[in-house]
């Protein structure tokens, strides 16, 4: 059985259809890249499949549990964490904050302790902090622990997003478009840094991405959406070659 | 059934005024997401200001109106240059507290000036018609009458007007509208003068219909003003005018059959029913967040 | 950091001299009367910061609150406790009103797990009213002409204990996972229900516990003054308290104890304007949003309000040794 099983998701949005028989198999430790045009419908996938959006039909297990209704902060506490398109950290927040935030759910007390500062309370945020700050220490961020996240340069910003998703301790992790606004070398940086923490952290990583120079160096396998559907999945030099794929994106007409 | 039909013909002129006010909230709500807080104060400054020209210079009627309405509207745009236009681009809620701050400010500068209520001297004689049990008065009529050529004149700007197009722009997109060459803050100011210009309108009609009147006349009618134009859709400007009347018929309603007191806990629990229904009023249309 | 124990030592004094200055006399009634007031403004600003500020929710109805706690206080005193016991149950009345306080922050809360910014503003606002108009149409309480026969039973003493109760208990709620779930709902919902904050029950928190210190701040007001009724707790006083929280600045408790006492202390001394204090006010407050609108120490806070455990690493001691350089678009 795979990790993750997406099962014929469809999706309308009144009259529009966004997502349409969409399936997908993520197999433990893969990295497995999404691309297509824009307005393919890759970031609906990511909104449903992080509860979001409820697809109109269509199953999702995560090892064997089906994850469509559940809340958004009820798919998270079962290992599918993500970051976002257009960056969206807590800018007011220190970065610290940011990565601690993230860890909500696996903070064991309750409010009337949090009130009071007691029972569980001192030992449970002393334990989220260390590892927050270990994380931080991990990707040179610790000095920057009290800075707000705005404050940071953008790069940086894109990196603690994906380090406030990592600290929730995910199983599969879920980067809509982790290299927009990068030139080459610092999507060179990116590519390292994804490696990096999927070998770390054991990770599975599904990511929409624009830039075929990254989804080519990192991905084991490659999906490629159009208008909702999927047209082609396969090897990323199998799919470089694929008429539909080609079609879709550069509108050369099949059989040319 | 006459009972029935002379309660119709309160909640009628209630409502035009309901929703004549509820118009200055939706236009500048539509135009800039803002909740004009200080706009009940502007339909008090209307009153004011009638009641200021008939008192000392002794006009009739029309005129009188027309001033009050330019007056106010001038007032409405050079509180936007002053309050609202620096924070265009801050947090949006200092603009929502600026604005509740520019009423209270509008309320106690009035009373200062005014520290009793003042009698609204008569603008022109009242004729009352009586058919059987039923009466109708000439207020009533002008009341209800000027509303709704008001109202009109309005969706007349709004839709067919290349103002109207302009501002319909911005209450669309206000980030790519200015692109586009369209004047914005003029479009804003013109906003800002005629929600104003109706509220006064209002004030000056009110004031005709129930002529003792006081600094903080504005607060409970504004409020009730703003649920009509939440109940319609706010930022909708045909929501407002429905929402007006209907609120107005809720009231009339309620005071029909219970206490007046319950007047006010009944409208706002119908409030609260409906934006927990229908969060975005009968006719707004919700707006949806990107992810 | 090593002088948290001066804290305890100050407070415990403070304590002493709130006794001490009302007992020997010190001070001129009308200074104390204004002095409790002070103290009731700071719980009422600091609990509307916790979820306009913190949780950057736009509520304007805390006064409903506010005569919620009030009322409930009151009766508690005048017609449920024993004439005798009233001085030692007074606690237990103050915080009667806050829980009927909390339990309306309760029914508010719901609306706004769909709903947020200026709906949510409506809804509070509605809900204010209502508890306005519901007050004046119940008789057994006075309806419209009020409530009275109270003993002035708010002490400064008293007052101070409950300024001390509710910046603790405040600031433990922000700097615990709820606090931080609030702040991140007032930068990004979505995406905060994306990181496994349980949205929900973080705003129930907020508007539950901000209700409870309105009502203890009702229920103080209403032992000092005496006398309540329906038209003190109207949406100008519910303005009054949004001003305190502004003027202070957001997301700070220390920021809501400045905003209270400048804007008490304020008022005050424009006492002998008469009228035009309440012209002055909100230009003030216009003044303010122009040329300083997160506040005057809005998104900061006095050391001495963050635990030890926060403040460590947000003020991180410049390393010496090894100079870890961060670099830029890593």
């Amino acid at each position: 059985m795979s990790l993750l099983e997406v099962e014929h998701i469809t999706q309308h949005f009144g009259g529009l259809c966004a997502v349409s028989d969409f399936s997908l198999r993520l197999e433990p430790g893969e990295l497995v890249g999404l691309i297509g045009p824009n307005g393919a419908g890759k970031t609906t996938v990511f909104n449903i499949m992080t509860g979001v959006y409820r697809p109109t039909s269509g199953r999702i297990h995560l090892d064997g549990e089906d994850l469509v209704g559940l809340s958004p902060s009820a798919i998270h506490a079962r290992g599918l964490a993500r970051t976002f398109q257009n960056i969206r950290l807590f800018k007011k927040m220190t970065v610290l904050d940011n990565v601690r935030l993230a860890r909500y759910a696996r903070l064991g007390y309750n409010p009337l302790e949090a009130l009071f500062h007691v029972g569980r309370f001192r030992a449970e945020e002393l334990k989220i902090l260390e590892h927050a700050r270990s994380l931080l220490a991990l990707f040179h961020l610790e000095d920057a622990a009290g800075e707000r996240a705005e404050n940071l340069p953008y790069g940086l910003q894109r990196k603690l997003e994906i380090i406030r998703a990592l600290a929730s301790q995910p199983r599969i992790l879920l980067l809509d478009e982790p290299a927009a606004g990068m030139n080459p070398p610092e999507i060179e940086e990116l590519m390292a840094f994804i490696q990096r923490i999927r070998k770390e952290f054991a990770l599975t990583i599904l990511l929409i991405e624009h830039q075929m120079r990254l989804v080519m160096g990192i991905c084991d396998r490659l999906v490629v959406l159009d208008f909702g559907a999927t047209i082609a999945e396969g090897l990323p030099h199998e799919i470089q070659k694929h008429p539909q794929v080609l079609q879709a994106y550069l509108g050369v007409e099949v059989g040319e | 059934m006459v009972y029935f039909l002379q309660q119709t013909l309160n909640a009628l002129q209630l409502g035009s005024l309901y929703a004549l006010i509820a118009l200055g909230y939706t236009m500048v709500y539509g135009i800039l997401r803002l909740i004009n807080f200080a706009h009940g104060d502007l339909f008090m400054v209307g009153a004011f200001a009638a009641f200021g020209i008939a008192a000392w210079l002794g006009w009739p009627f029309v005129p009188t109106l027309l001033l009050s309405m330019a007056a106010v509207a001038a007032l409405g745009v050079l509180i936007e240059r002053l309050a609202y236009k620096p924070l265009r681009q801050a947090p949006k809620m200092s603009a929502v507290i600026t604005a509740l701050g520019v009423g209270i400010f509008l309320e106690h500068l009035m009373l200062v000036f005014n520290p009793y209520p003042r009698h609204m001297p008569e603008l022109m004689p009242v004729h009352l018609w009586t058919v059987g049990r039923l009466s109708l008065s000439s207020h009533q009529v002008l009341i209800i009458g000027l509303s709704l050529v008001l109202m009109l004149i309005l969706d007349w700007v709004v839709m067919r007007t290349k103002l109207g197009l302009a501002m319909r722009a911005i209450a669309w997109n206000g980030r790519i509208v200015p692109l586009m060459g369209v004047p914005v803050n003029r479009v804003i100011s013109a906003t800002f003068a005629m929600g104003a210009a109706l509220g006064a309108a209002a004030g000056t009609l009110y004031a005709m219909a129930y002529p003792v009147i006081d600094p903080y006349m504005g607060v409970l009618v504004g409020w009730k003003a703003f649920i009509a134009a939440v109940v319609g859709g706010i930022g909708n400007v045909r929501g407002a005018v429905l929402g007006g009347f209907i609120l107005a018929g809720v009231e009339i309603g309620v005071a029909a059959f219970l206490p007046t007191t319950y007047r006010d806990f009944i409208s706002f629990g119908l409030l609260l029913v409906l934006l927990v229904v229908r969060p975005h009023g009968l006719l707004g249309r919700p707006r949806l967040e990107k992810v | 950091m090593k002088m948290r124990w001066m804290i305890g030592v100050l407070l415990l004094a403070g304590f002493a001299l709130s006794w001490a200055v009302p007992h020997f006399g010190w001070l001129d009634p009308y200074i104390l009367l204004v002095l409790m007031y002070l103290g009731i403004n700071i719980i009422l600003t600091a609990s509307l910061n916790l979820v306009n500020g913190y949780m950057g929710e736009f509520s304007v109805g805390h006064a409903g609150f506010m005569a919620v706690g009030a009322y409930v206080s009151s009766v508690l005193t005048v017609n449920l406790f024993p004439v005798t016991g009233a001085v030692f149950l007074f606690p237990v009345a103050v915080v009667g009103g806050g829980l009927a306080a909390s339990l309306a922050g309760l029914l508010v809360s719901i609306p706004s797990f769909r709903t947020r910014g200026d709906y949510l503003a409506i809804v509070t606002l509605a809900f204010g009213m209502i508890v306005k108009s519901a007050l004046e149409n119940i008789e057994s309480v006075g309806g419209p002409r009020g409530f009275m026969g109270m003993e002035q039973l708010t002490t400064l003493p008293w007052v101070y204990v409950w300024v001390v109760v509710t910046i603790w208990i405040l600031r433990n709620l922000v700097f615990s996972k709820y606090g931080r779930g609030m702040a991140a709902i007032r930068e990004d919902e979505v995406a905060c229900d994306l990181c496994g904050v349980h949205t929900r029950r973080v705003k129930i928190s907020a508007f539950v516990v901000s209700a409870f210190f309105a009502g203890v701040a009702g229920g103080l007001y209403a032992h000092v003054l005496q006398f309540i009724n329906p038209r003190m707790f109207d949406i100008l006083k519910s303005t009054e308290i949004l001003i305190m929280v502004y003027l202070g600045g957001m997301a700070s408790l220390g920021g809501s104890i400045l905003g209270a006492s400048i804007y008490t202390i304020a008022m005050e001394l424009l006492r002998e304007q008469g009228a035009w204090r309440m012209v002055l006010m909100p230009l003030l407050l216009i003044l303010l949003m122009l040329f300083r609108p997160r506040g005057l120490f809005g998104l900061r806070e006095f050391p001495w309000l963050v635990p030890l455990r926060d403040l460590v690493l947000l003020r991180p001691v410049k390393k010496q040794k090894e100079k870890t350089h961060v670099p830029a678009g890593s």
